[in-house]
């Protein structure tokens, strides 16, 4: 469903109820298909798989517009589909097609999506808080009340340049919210062992309004975000969100045997009791929003236009050789 | 004699001076139970602990500016930075700290630290983990820069490296891990400023480094066959330079080509060359030339990817022009 600019995101009602599932479906397809890829050596290079965590980019993008614009990180599809990204482009853009986004330059972790305010993959850690911060500054230099939300891990609360750019959201109010993705890990290392104290504390320390949320509940992300991004738009801004989330699969797709830093017990556990998509799908089923038909009839489609997707990115051509010195510098 | 793997050959040296010295640490992300991403540093934390084998937050510019400072009180850190690319973030505590505390010292401070990292292209990886950026930190006076060619030389020159009392950096080649090579039992250590004659001819001189030492070997066998005979050089550390080898070997074969995997423009080519016509030119018969990646960020796609760095069969055909006497692009 293609998203129009300005349209008002209020999600009270039973089609963007259905749109938050189809796009939290839409992500783990997405994860799964691309996981078949690297497995039967398909796809080139690696990739980090955003499984789990579709609540927080679904919960969080839904409650923007095309003209919001995020950053992202090394585990970026989620954010990308969930900010409006079309499979077709995205696969190719995997395969290291000429009609990926990127034009096959860019790959899983750099993949970007201008149509729809997405400025980006990153695969530098903490690489990419300096941009959203600027483009927070941008809107308020240029009058827009356009606002950006900058994802980032756990783990990149320990670079030094958030700190830097949180100081500066806050003395100029910028229209930024600052979205920490709390899985728990950070790369083969638990939280707690890389970071000191709390995460939301450090934000407050320079005076930013910090939350923390169930990011395994898409209507309590969404609910929050909704009124951060109206109270940006009111030159309220910045804001700082921490989401309690859970990656199902390693920390990239060669991370298989992982149980020397987390448990077996502990994956299931949150995939049985704690999967933002069984728990959504059971809420709209209890409150007569959807029937368990209608949930599966939506899943096949998506099924399906993941797998045409596929099949076209793998038919596609490649970026003809000259190609790799065009877009060096700009014209 | 026996072979191991380069990987197996940096974690013997580092073991082997831990145990020498107790001095020497470890310090990075996930270099302890998780041995880093390629686990080139397994078993360390066994056998010398969480002390000596530090995990550290991803929080480069911080660990880098803390082994600075160990390093100038009396410590012998190495630190392990995941990807050669993650360079640019440490910039300042590597350059204007670590490079410069021994002179603007007038010699009284030392800062003896080995930082461990890698480089390389062809791995699908995209820009932001492809660089190969030895010539930025050989341009920075008060850095010594080396670059193993194989597990032999990749355990004799981190000996070497970690007994030096200066801040080394070592580029191990990231496609190179897992080859096997000739290493000895004994300890042996190889100096600084020596390099190795891999290959004797009399036609032209093969200068390369790291991976390229493979490459420059391929083409000279290609050439071989043609009745060419490349003398291939590696240096093993571009600073210090064994100049005086590889002007020795010109003055013989009069003609050379240079490969390095960094960009080709401002590079280390780029260098070697220039002294080559400085100290050499009455000797040669051709122009210097120099092979190294193209001047692009590095693509993702494969069909691109492979065309951006110097092959066997192009290294075959340059000198193959320069023996044919066809001076390349001099007017
Ligand atoms: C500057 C930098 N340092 C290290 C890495 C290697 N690396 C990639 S992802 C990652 C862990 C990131 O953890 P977190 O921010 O919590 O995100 P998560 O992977 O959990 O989503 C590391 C260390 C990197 N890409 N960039």
């Amino acid at each position: 469903m293609a998203k129009s600019a300005k349209t008002p995101k209020g999600k009270t009602n039973a089609e963007d109820y259905l749109q938050m599932y189809r796009q939290m479906v839409r992500i783990r397809t997405f994860e799964d298909t691309a996981n078949q890829l690297y497995l039967s050596a398909k796809m080139p290079g690696l990739t980090h798989m955003y499984s789990g965590e579709e609540a927080v980019a679904v919960g969080i993008c839904e409650a923007l517009t095309d003209d919001d614009k995020i950053t992202s990180t090394h585990r970026g599809h989620g954010h990308c589909v969930a900010k409006g990204a079309n499979f077709k482009e995205m696969f190719c853009e995997l395969l290291g097609k000429e009609e990926g986004y990127c034009r096959g330059k860019g790959g899983s972790m750099h993949i970007a999506d201008q149509s729809h305010g997405n400025l980006g993959a990153n695969a530098i850690v903490g690489g990419s808080m300096g941009i959203a911060t600027g483009s927070a500054l941008r809107a308020k230099l240029q009058g827009k009340d356009d606002v950006t939300v900058c994802f980032f891990g756990d783990g990149a609360t320990a670079q030094g340049l958030l700190y830097e750019v949180m100081n500066m959201a806050a003395l100029w109010n910028l229209p930024v919210i600052y979205a920490c993705e709390n899985n728990g890990y950070s790369e083969y290392t638990k939280t707690e062992e890389i970071a000191a104290g709390s995460i939301t504390a450090r934000a407050e320390a320079f005076g930013i309004e910090a939350f923390k949320v169930d990011g395994q509940d898409v209507l309590a992300v969404n609910d929050l975000t909704q009124k951060l991004v109206a109270r940006c738009r009111k030159g309220e801004g910045p804001f700082f969100i921490e989401l309690e989330t859970y990656r199902y699969h390693g920390h990239h797709v060669g991370d298989i045997n992982r149980e020397y830093y987390r448990t077996k017990d502990e994956e299931k556990d949150w995939k049985t009791n704690r999967d933002p998509i069984i728990r959504f799908r059971s809420w709209l089923v209890s409150e007569g929003i959807a029937t368990d038909e209608d949930i599966d009839a939506m899943n096949a489609e998506i099924e399906q236009d993941a797998a045409q997707a596929v099949a076209y990115a793998e038919a596609a051509a490649y970026p003809d050789g000259s190609e790799v010195t065009q877009h060096v510098y700009a014209d | 004699m026996r072979e191991i793997t380069l990987s197996q050959a940096v974690n013997e040296a580092i073991a082997e001076e831990m145990r020498r010295d107790e001095t020497v640490f470890l310090l990075g992300e996930d270099v302890a139970e998780a041995g880093t991403p390629f686990k080139v540093l397994s078993g360390l934390v066994e056998e010398f602990g969480t002390e000596r084998v530090i995990d550290t937050p991803i929080a480069e510019p911080g660990f880098m500016g803390i082994a600075v400072g160990a390093a100038m009180t009396g410590a012998r850190p190495i630190v392990d930075l995941m990807f050669g690319d993650f360079i640019f973030l440490i910039m300042d505590q590597l350059c204007n700290q670590a490079a410069k505390t021994h002179y603007m010292s007038g010699g009284k401070l030392n800062v003896p630290l080995v930082l461990r990292t890698n480089l390389g292209a062809t791995r699908r990886s995209a820009a932001q983990h492809s660089q190969s950026l030895q010539a930025l930190v050989a341009h920075i006076p008060g850095l010594k820069v080396a670059m193993p060619s194989s597990a032999y030389e990749a355990k004799g020159l981190m000996k070497s490296a970690i007994r030096d009392n200066n801040p080394v950096v070592i580029f191990e080649d990231k496609l190179m891990y897992q080859d096997k090579a000739e290493v000895p039992e004994e300890e042996y250590l190889i100096p600084f400023g020596v390099g190795n004659v891999k290959r004797k001819g009399r036609d032209i001189t093969l200068i390369a480094t790291s991976s390229m030492v493979q490459v420059a070997e391929k083409a000279a066998d290609i050439l071989s066959a043609e009745g060419i005979e490349a003398e291939v050089i590696d240096p093993r550390t571009i600073v210090p330079l064994d100049e005086d080898l590889l002007i020795e070997s010109v003055k013989k074969t009069s003609r050379a080509i240079v490969i390095d995997e960094g960009h080709q423009s401002y590079g280390v080519t780029s260098e070697i060359a220039s002294r080559l016509n400085e100290k050499a030119f009455y000797h040669l018969d051709a122009p210097v030339t120099r092979m190294g990646a193209m001047d692009v960020p590095v693509p993702f796609s494969p069909a691109l990817e492979d065309l951006t760095v110097p092959t066997p069969e192009t290294v075959a055909a340059k000198a193959r022009l320069l023996c044919g006497g066809e001076l390349i692009d001099a007017a």
